[in-house]
């Protein structure tokens, strides 16, 4: 290799900020959406709406929970799911009631899809007794077990071989159940991921591995933190793929189905990259100069609620009347939600040492 | 002097380290593009270009053992982690190869490398974003371990980590970047590692506190006073090499001794201190040695959990009090 000036030297690509190109590492390039109508997906009218209703709640209740924490209602962190609710809304069509799901921090969406109900959520935001985690895990830590929806996790790529061991269990208990862990972009780059793909496929686990790829992990746009494309990292291990658009809820509904089916039946894990963006900042505090207001006014304009909104709409499921109610009744029950959480009262002191350990009165060094 | 919060210290400290040796630079995540995470790297992108002050992917493990790799072959690597509590990915590379690849290969390679970032808790962030680890890492042999509490600390002593030919983990605290304070304008201003400082004079009590700890004792110290107790304060600053002679003589001075430890009680920094005194100083004792430390239980979220989990300068008023007979 020839010796170059050191100052040629770089070693991370650079990106909106470059005083080379100043061009923005646009995050995700978006797939086609299934061409398909509701009724070959094999959706209902009442499916839809449902889906509908699924997809509002978790925009209301997200948005409510900011203006919340903006009023210092709570504290900690706070990730906005805003933009990327057509992907736990379309998996959990998609898959099996007690199909296992795991996820990252950005959890709220998950969590209202796998039966947490908004009270439940948004008491945990505030850190209450009656929250889904009884206050102890909050925003991070949306969890409701018995629904098979194990929680979110905070340690990026942690929870990615724990969704591999719930898969394990599966094929051991040949239950029929299948795993499915949801990451970001950002997480693809720890090692968790790849010694977790390469145990999976070499043992046949029912899993797939899902990455939400929205453009950037924090700060960084995913074509300067990662190699390539993401949904290539499957061929290393000879593993089954598919790239999903994720601004469209039919569209993952379809693959999904798809692929759950296709891993029940025959135990491989897949690995799947869903491409869809986050309008807010990473967590309340992101002043988001690495991103352009255009790039995000262009997800905006293919919003995934709205867009549903105008399928329904426009192939008669039904009248703007009735979506209007289904809104409308979705804002009474977020507004409630506030106030529950507002009146509920915190943990009671004792709970500090409670949920360690099974035993009823575990030693606890002092 | 000049007043610098806790992260421009850091910053001024790191600035002058690579403008004074070419061999240091900078990696983690965030640390660049973005001026870092909580700001400690802000505007060194601009002044160092991209070869020295790099963003790396998510991958902890990777990068702390590349920077282990790059230390041995020459170079003087400042590894920032988002916080401790991910370093945890990484302790492979921190306790099974910085620590020890110099011993293992006899002396051949030496691992002259910074591993630096917020340490334990900052809020209700939950139990895997809140633990302490400076007691942990001082358990392994090779390396040092430095917690500071105050910019002026901060400045002298992140120079000195760079400065050092081995291994050293340098610890801050979300909660303290914003703090100000004091800093030496001394040309090529040195603390060395390895010397603590007394903080506050007093005679009745030793308060041994570090890092964000020592903000609770000058609290406790200052409600105590209004008693008519007048607590001596010593803020050891590294953690290993520890300053012990400093404490005990302190000890030796008031008879009584209470240290504040944000770690779990298990074998912790406290634990330590009080062995020591024990067997340095058991004649001088008047009373037991107490700890005031975090429970034997994770960060809980909810804030009035969270609150009567973190250590309270009423603790430490309390356990003053119960050795103040
Ligand atoms: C091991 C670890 N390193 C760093 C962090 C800090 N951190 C939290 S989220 C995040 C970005 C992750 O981005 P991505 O995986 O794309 O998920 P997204 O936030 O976009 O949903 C980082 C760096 C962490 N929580 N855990
Ligand atoms: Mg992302």
């Amino acid at each position: 290799m020839a010796k170059k000036a050191t100052s040629d030297i770089r070693f991370a690509p650079t990106g909106i900020e470059s005083p080379e190109n100043g061009g923005v590492q646009k995050g995700v390039d978006l797939p086609a959406a299934t061409k398909k109508k509701h009724k070959s997906l094999g959706l209902t009218a009442q499916q839809l709406k449902d889906m509908y209703h699924q997809m509002y709640l978790q925009r209301r209740f997200e948005e409510r929970a900011m203006q919340q924490y903006q009023k210092g209602k709570f504290g900690g962190f706070l990730h906005l799911y805003i933009g990327q609710e057509a992907i736990s809304t379309g998996t959990v069509f998609a898959f099996n009631n007690d199909d296992d799901i795991i996820t990252a921090y950005r959890d709220h969406g998950w969590g209202l899809c796998r039966g947490i109900s908004p009270n439940e959520g948004m008491a945990e935001l505030f850190g209450k007794a009656t929250g889904c985690s009884g206050g102890k895990g909050g925003s991070m830590h949306f969890a409701n077990v018995k629904e098979h929806f194990w929680g979110g996790y905070g340690i990026v790529g942690g929870h990615i071989p724990i969704a591999s061991g719930l898969a394990f269990a599966n094929k051991y208990n040949a239950n029929g159940r299948i795993s499915a862990c949801f990451f970001g972009d950002g997480a693809v780059d720890q090692g968790a991921l790849h010694e977790t793909m390469n145990l999976a496929q070499l043992w046949k686990l029912p899993t797939i591995f899902v990455v939400e790829n929205n453009g950037y992990s924090m700060g960084t746009a995913a074509k300067r933190h990662t190699v390539a494309e993401i949904v290539d990292r499957a061929k290393g291990y000879g593993m089954k793929s598919a790239v999903i658009n994720g601004m469209d809820v039919f569209s993952v509904y379809e693959k999904m189905k798809e692929i759950a089916d296709d891993v029940r039946e025959h135990s491989e894990p897949w690995f799947v990259e869903i491409r869809t963006y986050r309008y807010r900042g990473h967590s309340m505090s992101d002043p988001q100069k690495y991103r352009t207001k255009e790039e995000l006014e262009e997800y905006q304009n293919i919003d995934p609620i709205e867009r549903l909104k105008t399928y329904l709409v426009a192939e008669k499921v039904c009248k703007e009347a009735e979506i209007s109610s289904i809104e409308e009744g979705i804002e009474d029950e977020v507004l409630a939600a506030v106030t529950f959480a507002d009146e509920s009262p915190f943990p009671d002191q004792s709970e500090l040492y409670t949920d360690m350990f099974v035993e009823d009165n575990p030693y606890f060094h002092v | 002097m000049a007043v610098l919060q806790f992260r421009e210290a850091l910053k001024h400290a790191i600035d002058e380290e690579m403008a004074r040796d070419e061999r240091v630079f900078v990696m983690g995540e965030e640390v660049a593009e973005y001026n870092g995470a909580y700001k400690v790297t802000e505007g060194l992108l601009d002044k160092y270009g991209y070869r020295r002050v790099i963003d790396t992917p998510i991958s902890e493990l990777g990068f702390a053992g590349l920077g282990v790799g790059a230390a041995m072959n020459g170079l003087k690597p400042i590894v920032e982690f988002m916080t401790f509590n991910f370093a945890v990915l990484a302790a492979d590379q921190i306790i099974n190869h910085a620590t020890k690849v110099k011993y293992m290969t006899g002396g051949q390679a030496d691992c002259p490398i910074v591993f630096r970032g917020p340490n334990a808790s900052a809020g209700q962030l939950g139990a895997t974003h809140s633990v302490a680890y400076d007691s942990m890492y001082a358990q392994f042999p090779g390396l040092k371990v430095i917690y500071v509490s105050e910019p002026n600390d901060a400045k002298g002593l992140m120079k000195s980590a760079i400065r050092d030919e081995n291994p050293v983990l340098f610890m801050e605290s979300e909660q303290m970047y914003g703090l100000k304070g004091e800093v030496s304008d001394e040309e090529d201003f040195i603390i060395p590692i390895g010397k603590g400082k007394i903080k506050r004079e007093g005679s009745d009590v030793t308060l041994v506190a570090h890092g964000k700890m020592y903000h609770l004792a000058v609290q406790a110290a200052n409600e105590l006073a209004k008693d008519g107790i007048e607590c001596e304060i010593i803020d050891p600053r590294t953690v290993k090499p520890l300053d012990l002679e400093l404490i005990l003589q302190s000890v030796k001075k008031t008879n009584r001794c209470i240290v504040i430890d944000e770690a779990h009680p298990f074998a912790g920094f406290a634990a330590e201190i009080g062995f020591l005194i024990q067997r340095e100083a058991f004649d001088y004792l008047d009373a037991p040695v107490l700890r005031v430390c975090l429970p034997d239980v994770n960060a809980p979220f909810s804030k009035p959990l969270f609150d009567a989990w973190l250590p309270s300068p009423k603790q430490i008023i309390d356990a003053v009090k119960q050795v103040s007979y």
